[in-house]
Order: structure tokens, then sequence, then C-alpha cells
């Protein structure tokens, strides 16, 4: 997996951001910065991002992944609209994924509709930055 | 995505098709140079307005209020925002999008953040060919963001019809410690954060040398100085020199951008009206040109000659000393001339 994905001639490209209303964006920051040291093209949008927002911005930056720190419980609602919106304009292909305080039974609901792998709090970024680079691996191709 | 979709998407200013036209330039996969010829007979309408400026000037925040204020005049706005690539890890943090949430969800607004990879100044290589893309797309106007790192500035100014150079009460001793070249590459300053204290100084230090600079030492110094006056009225003949604006900017709250967009406006008429425009455009198509005849070269010879092998050929000898790399490029070079294949 790890050489097929070092074939890609180019960053990969992803989109992080906080939506919701909860207060600072420290942990969205990090894992940022851990993305960038990775090799990846991060878009960081910051604070209390609609999921149009997300959405619009994932379209125009042309990423491959959109990352989703949701602390406030609202992922049930959150996730899904993403992808939601990113399939409306025919971008299927993006990979929604991202983390935040979810109960397993969520994450596997959420699976069922089409959104990646979710991480608990304290998860390492380096798991986080494994699966991105599998995923990429196998997904994408130019 | 084959070319007619594509065109046709740019065409219909699709964002998705948009969005992916950018990365097949941006990434140089096959087709792209059949893409950026086809759109060139639609270039031209597009204003391509840079705004360069040291880390944290508030060129982002600014650029925010300068969309807004084109929106309000009915116009369509494309950003460019160009962070660096970190030459470590490849990868890039790119955070300008942060400041212009009041834009993001406008659809007559695009955004797109760049990474510099490969290119050693501010600009990524292909951030031309990209704004080729928004002006083919339809946009009114394309203000390209990058961070004065290096000699951007300088390489702003030579893809853009006007460049706006963003300073800061902060970012400095002074005029002093600005590159050279930069005073008269900019087409407008602006000394933004003019709530801080040392903004009023700044812009005066800025009139002043822009003013002995062009030997008009007073410059914009009002009235009662009789002989001396020079005010911005006065009226000019059509080729006069452009006299580079300074103006304050608090960009948090949008103040000063009415006088900001005006100026922008002023530059334009006198770029079309002293045949500057077409010069600069001008410099611009020859600079395209021999930049595509020199990367066409380039991959020609390392793919497609026995210039690679020439070279492995006689590494020995040059290892040995007996030949010099300049004698193994010339061979290479007159090999090249008589037509040396594959
Ligand atoms: N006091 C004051 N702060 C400002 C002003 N304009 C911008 N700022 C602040 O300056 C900081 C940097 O603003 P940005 O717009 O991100 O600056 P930038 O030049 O785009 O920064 P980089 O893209 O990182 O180089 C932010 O915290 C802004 O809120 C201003 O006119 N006055
Ligand atoms: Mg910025």
């Amino acid at each position: 997996m790890m050489t097929e994905s070092n074939t890609l001639s180019r960053p990969i490209r992803i989109l992080v951001a906080k939506p919701g209303l909860d207060g600072h964006d420290r942990g969205a920051k990090v894992v940022a910065a851990a993305l960038r040291d990775a090799g990846m093209e991060v878009i960081y949008t910051g604070l209390h991002q609609t999921p149009e927002m997300i959405a619009t911005a994932a379209i125009q930056e042309d990423v491959d992944v959109v990352g989703l720190s949701i602390l406030s419980g609202a992922h049930m609602t959150l996730f899904p609209r993403v992808r939601d919106l990113l399939v409306e304009a025919g971008r299927e292909d993006i990979l929604v994924t991202g983390g935040g305080i979810i109960p397993d039974k969520d994450i596997e609901a959420l699976e069922g509709l089409g959104v990646g792998r979710l991480f608990g709090p304290g998860t390492p970024t380096a798991d986080l930055i494994d699966y991105i680079q599998q995923w990429a691996g196998a997904n994408l191709t130019e | 995505m084959n070319l007619d979709h594509l065109l046709a998407g740019l065409e219909a200013r699709n964002p998705a098709t948009l969005a992916r036209a950018i990365s097949i330039v941006e990434n140089a996969r096959p087709g792209f140079e059949a893409l950026l010829s086809a759109i060139h007979p639609k270039l031209g309408r597009a204003r391509r307005i840079g705004i360069t400026g040291p880390p944290g000037a508030g060129k982002s925040t600014l650029t925010e209020c300068l969309v807004a204020a084109f929106r309000a005049q009915d116009l369509t706005v494309a950003v460019v925002a160009v962070d660096p690539t970190s030459p470590f890890t490849g990868g890039a943090l790119l955070g300008d999008r942060i400041r212009m949430e009041s834009i993001a969800l406008d659809d007559g607004v695009f955004i797109r953040s760049m990474a510099t990879r490969g290119s050693l100044g501010g600009l990524a290589t292909t951030t031309r060919e990209v704004c080729d893309l928004l002006d083919a797309a339809g946009f009114d106007r394309i203000l390209i963001e990058t961070v004065g790192v290096g000699q951007s500035e300088l390489d702003v100014a030579a893809m853009a019809d006007t460049s706006v150079l963003v300073l800061t009460p902060e970012s400095g001793d002074g005029i002093q410690t600005l590159k050279s070249g930069i005073m008269e590459i900019a087409d407008v300053f602006v000394v933004n954060k003019a709530d801080r204290s040392g903004a009023d100084r700044l812009r005066q230090e800025l009139e002043v040398t822009l003013g002995i600079r062009k030997g008009r030492a007073f410059r914009n110094i009002p009235a009662h100085h009789g002989a001396l006056e020079s005010g911005p009225a006065a009226p000019e003949p059509d080729n006069a020199e452009w006299r580079q604006p300074v103006l304050g900017t608090v960009a948090v709250e949008c103040q000063g951008v009415d006088e900001l967009t005006a100026s922008l406006a002023e530059h334009w008429e006198w770029l079309e009206a002293s045949g500057t425009l077409r010069e600069r455009r001008r410099r611009r198509i020859r600079d395209r040109t021999r930049a595509v005849v020199n990367r066409a070269v380039k991959a020609w010879i390392w793919s497609d000659t026995e210039a690679d092998r020439r070279i492995e050929a006689r590494l020995d000898e040059v290892e040995r000393g007996t030949v010099s790399p300049y004698d193994v490029s010339h061979e290479i070079l007159d090999g090249l001339k008589q037509g040396m294949k594959l």
C-alpha cells in the first residue's frame, strides 16, 4: 500500500475544517500541521464552518479528502450533510473522514452512509496519516 | 475528463469543472497544454491584480474587502492565494481562506489556494496558467495573493496588470528595509493596519521616497507652496507616468477600500490610455511562449534524445579527469544540432 501511494506524483490535497459552534480549533490546527509535515497540501478553513461552506471550499480547492473535527455531538448531521453536498456536486469521489467524540454505533452508521473511517479523541495523528495515505494509494490515480 | 467537457464546464463556469481544470494544469496532467491552447482566444477580459507584502500584513483580510467591493459593483471575482511549500516535506499549510469567510458562499466568487511546489519564488510555476483558466471562465477580476518572499513581488508584477504592495507600520524600520526593486514595480502602495501607530509616518516616508525617485521631491504636499504644488487633481496628458498612490487601510474594518478600488480603476485607465497594458500583455505572451519552449525542449532532450546515454557513456572519463562535464555537454549540444535522436 505504501509503495502504491508513492506513485502519486503530486501531494495529496486535504481540507481540514471544524464545523459547528464549539469553542477552539487547537486540535484541528495540530492535525493540519501534522498532515502538512506528512507532505500533504492542507487547506485550513478554521472554525464555525457550515457544511455548505465546507463543501464549496472542497469543490473549489479540488481536494482529495475532507477531514472534519467534530466535538459538538452534531456528527450524525454534519458528516452526512457534507457528504451529500459533495455527491450532489458530482464529487462522491472525495473521502470524508475526521474525528471527534463519536460512539461506535454512530461510527458504523456513518460508514454505512459513505463516510470514511472516523477517529476518536486522543488517536495519534500518525494513524490518520496512515489511513489517508493508504486510501490515496488505493483510490487516487493521478 | 475530455477537452470538450472541460471547455463546456468553463463556459458555464461550473465550479467543479473549473476546479478540475485547475488541477489538470497545476499537475501538468496529459492534455493540459491542449486545454490552455484552446482557451487562449478567450483571454484578456479579466483584470489581474496582484496583492503582495510581508507575512501577516493583512493581504487576505484586504482581499476579502476588495472582493466584497467588486461584488457590490456586480463584478465576479476569483482569488488565487499562494503559500509556500515546505522544501523539506513537500507539504504546505494553506490558510488564507480563514480570512475570506464572508465571501465563501457567494457563487460569483471562486477561491483557490495554491502551494508554490517546486518553484523557488513566492509563486507556483503554474499560477499564470491557473489565472488564464479563471480569465477564460469569465471572472471580471482575478486577485492573486502571494507572500512577499524571495523575489515574488517581481514575479507577481510580471504576471499581473496591476500590483498592490501591502505594508504595515510594523513591517520593519520603515522603507529602508524594503527589498530593492520594490519601489519601482508596485503600482499601488497600501499601508494597512492604519489603526496602529506609525502608519502615518510610513505613508509619509513612502510618499517622499517615491517623490524623490520621480524627481518630484514635494509631490502631494498640499497647496500654499505655490510653484511646487502638484496635487493629484493636476491634469496630465494620457502618456504621463503613473503616479503610484500611497493609501491607508484598516482591513479588519474594510476602511479605505473604496479609495483602493478607485486607485485600481484609475490605474486600469492609465494602463489602457498609455499603451502600457498592451505592452505588458505582449511581454507576458513572449515570456509564456519562451517558458513553454523551455519546458518542451527540456522534456525532449532528456526523454527523446541520446543525451542521457552520452553522459552515462563518458562518466568514467569525466570521473578520471580526462574529460570535463563541459566537453561532454558541448558534444551533446553538437549532437543535438546535428539531429541526434534516441
Ligand atoms: N489591527 C489590525 N489588524 C489587522 C488589520 N488587517 C489585518 N489585521 C490582522 O492581521 C492578521 C493577519 O491578517 P491576514 O489577512 O491573515 O494577513 P496576510 O497578509 O494574509 O497573512 P499571510 O497570508 O499569513 O502572509 C490577522 O490577525 C488580521 O486580523 C488591520 O487593518 N488592523
Ligand atoms: Mg494571507
